[in-house]
């Protein structure tokens, strides 16, 4: 590690950062997504979690274990020296990342990632940010050889509330990345305006 | 760091090696005083007086790699957390050691359940607009 001689008698920016979720099913492109927008490589980062919050689904061959792991990839975007984004994309192959509550609190939007090819897939982040009242929108995202469903065949197969916007997109591109996200930032805004009234059921 | 040689079997399983052993670091401690259960992206910024962190005793290496990470550029603890390879809940104690120490402070992100300004969110959308 390199670490420069600090600059006496300059005080560092100390800049207000911003958090992102990037959620959904396994390999639907959430590290791709986060890696097309972010200015660094997607680090990971990982917490130990206690079992007492582990759903009982599975007990069998657990006994033995207290903790678990669960690891996030997140990327940087700095908006402005004073002004950072970060994105933090849930590893899809790992079933207990909505333990880590802590994560989505105070996030300012997720992403729900979604390959029409197994919308199910993405059930359990839908249902999560739904319950936690957090703004998310859903990107579909454009595999080729996938069937381009229309965004209004999506929106019902996950029975989406009306104000959820769903959009298209493709992760390995920066462009259509670059407005997922400023979607989510204009749907927060949406909901915080509409006086964060919760989705109707 | 226990005297008896039974230790290796019970620290070095297989399940429970490498995600606890971080934690005798920590000496332990999963919470901290100071910490105000830190959130990932609160930032940690280098007190002035926290030049020569090396000199102090009773820190740790990993203390005085966070005071240096965080000297030139102030560092997320989820940055910290990736750059020293150590889990989140120990880079939050060591971090509130610092704070206690007052080598470092932390800055707090947007309080949870509240959104941003208004014009906070216009500056992100205009940012992203530009990159
Ligand atoms: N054709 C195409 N391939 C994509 C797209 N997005 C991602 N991929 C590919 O899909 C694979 C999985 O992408 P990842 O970004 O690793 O998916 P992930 O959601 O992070 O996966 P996990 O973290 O393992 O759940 C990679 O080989 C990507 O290159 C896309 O929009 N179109
Ligand atoms: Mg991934």
């Amino acid at each position: 590690m390199i670490f420069g001689r600090p600059e006496r008698g300059t005080t560092p920016v100390e800049p207000v950062t911003l958090k992102i979720l990037v959620a959904g099913g396994f390999g639907v492109g959430k590290t791709t997504l986060v890696g097309a927008v972010s200015e660094i490589k997607p680090l990971r980062t990982e917490e130990l979690l206690s079992e007492a919050g582990r759903p009982v689904d599975d007990t069998r061959g657990v006994e033995t274990k207290n903790t678990t792991t669960v690891a996030m990839d997140f990327g940087r975007i700095t908006l402005r020296e004073d002004l950072v984004l970060y994105l933090f994309g849930t590893p899809g192959q790992d079933r207990f990342w909505f333990l880590w509550d802590e994560l989505a609190t105070g996030a300012l939007g997720a992403v729900v990632l979604a390959d029409t090819r197994r919308l199910e897939d993405c059930f359990a982040a839908v249902d999560y940010f739904e319950r936690r009242a957090i703004p998310f929108v859903v990107g579909v995202n454009c595999f080729d050889g996938a069937d381009r469903y229309p965004a209004e065949t999506v929106r019902q197969a996950l029975d989406l509330d009306a104000s959820v916007p769903v959009v298209l997109c493709d992760a390995r591109e920066r462009e259509t990345v670059k407005h997922v996200l400023i979607d989510v930032v204009e749907h927060a805004m949406a909901v915080a305006a509409a006086g964060r009234v919760p989705a109707s059921t | 760091m226990s005297a008896d040689g039974q230790e290796s079997a019970h620290f070095f399983d297989a399940d429970a090696g490498p995600v606890v052993r971080p934690y005798a670091m920590t000496r332990g401690r999963t919470t901290s005083p100071a910490q105000h259960r830190l959130d990932l992206i609160a930032v940690v910024v280098a007190e002035s007086r926290a030049h020569d962190p090396g000199a102090d005793q009773t820190l740790s290496p990993e203390h005085v790699d966070i005071v240096a990470l965080c000297r030139d550029t102030p560092q997320s603890v989820a940055e910290l957390a990736a750059e020293l390879d150590l889990p989140i809940g120990v880079v939050r104690v060591l971090i509130g050691d610092l704070v206690t120490a007052e080598l470092v402070h932390v800055t707090r992100p947007v309080p949870p359940a509240e959104l941003p300004d208004e014009s906070i969110l216009r500056d992100v959308i205009d940012g992203l607009r530009a990159l």
